[in-house]
């Protein structure tokens, strides 16, 4: 059995929080976030950022960070406005979302910065 | 024409009534392509016209009541007859149905014109319903999936992947307890489903109250241990009907997001009462399709799967089994991207290459996600998530409970490894040929996906990347 490796996860263990699509992954690199989000571009979706307190994470709606980017194209742009949902509210979870309209469904949806869990 | 008017007793030949090589299809009929082995001697117009009307309005035998109808209207119509390519024992005919031939929303009823007595008929060595047209006019007529994909997204709250579930192992034989733990292994490490073997039923070893009692708290524990959403498929097929919507309400009251059906061998009006249930308490619906190879696998006689799975659609289901491609079914990857397109899509081209015989049209009429179950483990990923896309469900049973740290690491190791795969891919990297480079990346950050690298052994990557699922048909 000494080979045998134990999965580490619990209740107690906040870092046992996931956080759906990529966090089962290392965060990702400002380099990695970026190619995401041409991704999302590339699709003709429309990006939006998502905010909310760690212990409310479970609700289907999080903070909207101003309006979905309907129509934004430009990964500056939008990396910008990343980065001033976090800087206003440092200790939420941070997710950016692309709307996919003709499917009415979300295409992507990943959580970029991740705040102190529960 | 005015022989026909009149009453003659004894048998005409079919052919002078149901071919009718000069019809135009209706949008309003449905349409069906059957592959016709006939005895030996019978011409093919003939024994076409058999089919349609052996399917339809007709039997042996002119009888009066005939008369008493308007027959040119309600038959059957063999319309055209098509060489099966490479193979010269049988041919393709083509059937058209007026619609009024068939009760709404009812797959029973078509299904029991289209291959009922018609299948046992002595002028066919053998007979297979290759393909069916259902028409918008239809379509509507059914309730279909009852939730879709797009609802279960948001019911489950996973975007931008495929979904991935797990068949607990073995499939028979644990006590409720025990199989509870086997899920809950599976979802803490990182799964979004696990699943009830289509078997497990109600039996001694275990009585579903049980089953699903433990299996919730499984759910309700990994869920607040991840904080992700969870589910388990609790399979409510059942004896009879009543006991079948027991089950159902009993998993809903228990709070349990999606159910499962054997829709096979549980029957189509079994799985249409709970499709319709489903659709208006808010459950998905995760079907399995026992019994289908019965029907499926025999080249010349049966009903193909394509037909199956407009079934399915039609009847209704949220998940449909539907081979793995990489697995044991590798010849039949065209065949099979073209009944994952009948599952998801709006409206799907005929596509001779995929073995699609029809333009069909949903209309509005939700899809279901392809289940890719069976034989298939972590190096089959980057196939796995490009030949099927996002809109799938990824079931791992051995090779996840087969991992040798246990269900937690085997669904961690899968988890990473679908990340891992959907992050390359929306990078524009070839999963398919760089699989092995991006897997090994991953396992980097991932004992349990490292471990099961080791575990099972690597597949090649070497699908010529032409046979994308977008790619331009043949």
């Amino acid at each position: 059995m000494s080979d045998v490796q134990d999965y580490k996860s619990s209740l107690s263990d906040t870092s046992s929080r996931k956080f759906e699509t990529f966090s089962y992954l290392p965060p990702m690199t400002a380099e990695q976030t970026r190619a995401q989000i041409d991704y999302i571009v590339s699709k003709g979706w429309n990006p939006g950022i998502e905010h909310t307190e760690p212990q409310n994470a479970r609700s289907n709606f999080w903070y909207m960070w101003k309006l979905p980017m309907f129509g934004e194209t430009d990964v500056d742009a939008i990396l910008a406005e990343i980065e001033n949902c976090h800087k206003a509210h440092p200790d939420n979870h941070v997710r950016l979302i692309g709307f996919d309209n003709f499917k009415q469904s979300a295409g992507a949806s990943m959580v970029i910065y991740r705040g102190k869990t529960v | 024409m005015a022989d026909n008017n009149k009453y003659n007793a004894g048998v005409k030949e079919y052919r002078e009534t149901y071919w009718m090589p000069e019809y135009t299809p209706k949008d309003t009929d449905i349409l069906a392509v059957f592959k016709i082995t006939p005895q030996d001697g019978v011409p093919r117009e003939e024994v076409a016209a058999a089919v349609a009307a052996e399917s339809s309005t007709g039997t042996w035998t002119t009888v009066w009541t005939d008369l008493l109808t308007d027959l040119d209207y309600y038959k059957g119509r063999a319309y055209a007859i098509e060489d099966v390519p490479g193979d010269d024992t049988c041919f393709f005919a083509f059937i058209a149905y007026p619609i009024d031939l068939f009760e709404e929303g009812s797959m029973v009823n078509v299904l029991t014109s289209l291959v009922g007595n018609v299948f046992g008929f002595k002028a066919l060595r053998a007979l297979r319903l290759e393909d069916i047209r259902f028409p918008i006019a239809y379509v509507m007529t059914c309730n279909g999936p009852p939730q879709g994909i797009q609802v279960e997204r948001d019911i489950m709250n996973k975007y931008g992947r495929p979904l991935l579930g797990c068949t607990i192992k073995p499939k028979l034989g644990l006590s409720a307890k025990n199989y509870g733990r086997a899920c809950y292994e599976g979802l803490r490490g990182g799964l979004d489903f696990t699943k009830d073997d289509e078997n497990v039923n109600s039996q001694p070893f275990m009585r579903w109250r049980h089953r699903f009692d433990f299996v919730m708290e499984a759910i309700h524990k990994a869920e607040a241990e991840t904080g992700e959403r969870k589910g388990h498929y609790l399979n409510v097929t059942a004896p009879t009907s009543d006991e079948m919507m027991r089950r159902a309400e009993y998993a809903k009251e228990i709070g349990a997001p999606i159910i499962m059906h054997d829709y096979l061998t549980g029957g189509l009006s079994a799985n249409t009462q709970l499709a319709q249930w489903c659709q208006n308490n808010g459950m998905l619906l995760h079907i399995h399709r026992a019994m289908h190879a019965v029907l499926d696998r025999n080249p010349h006689h049966g009903i193909h799967f394509r037909v199956l799975a407009k079934v399915l659609r039609l009847s209704g289901g949220d998940h449909l089994h539907s081979g793995t491609v990489v697995g044991k079914l590798e010849g039949d990857r065209d065949a099979t991207l073209g009944w994952i397109d009948i599952m998801r899509d709006s409206y799907i081209k005929e596509d001779r290459s995929r073995g699609i015989f029809f333009d069909q049209d949903w209309g509005a009429m939700p899809g279901v996600l392809p289940v890719a179950s069976g034989g298939i483990h972590v190096w089959h990923m980057p196939a796995l998530v490009n030949i099927f896309g996002d809109d799938s469900v990824l079931q791992f049973g051995g090779g996840t409970l087969g991992h040798p740290w246990g269900n937690a690491a085997g669904a961690a190791a899968n988890r990473v490894a679908v990340e891992a795969c959907v992050e390359a891919r929306n990078t524009g990297r070839e999963l398919e040929v760089e699989g092995k480079d991006i897997l090994t990346a991953a396992a980097k950050h991932s004992p349990e996906l490292k471990m099961a690298m080791e575990t099972w052994k690597e597949i090649k990557f070497e699908f010529d990347t032409v046979d994308k699922l977008d790619v331009a048909h043949k």
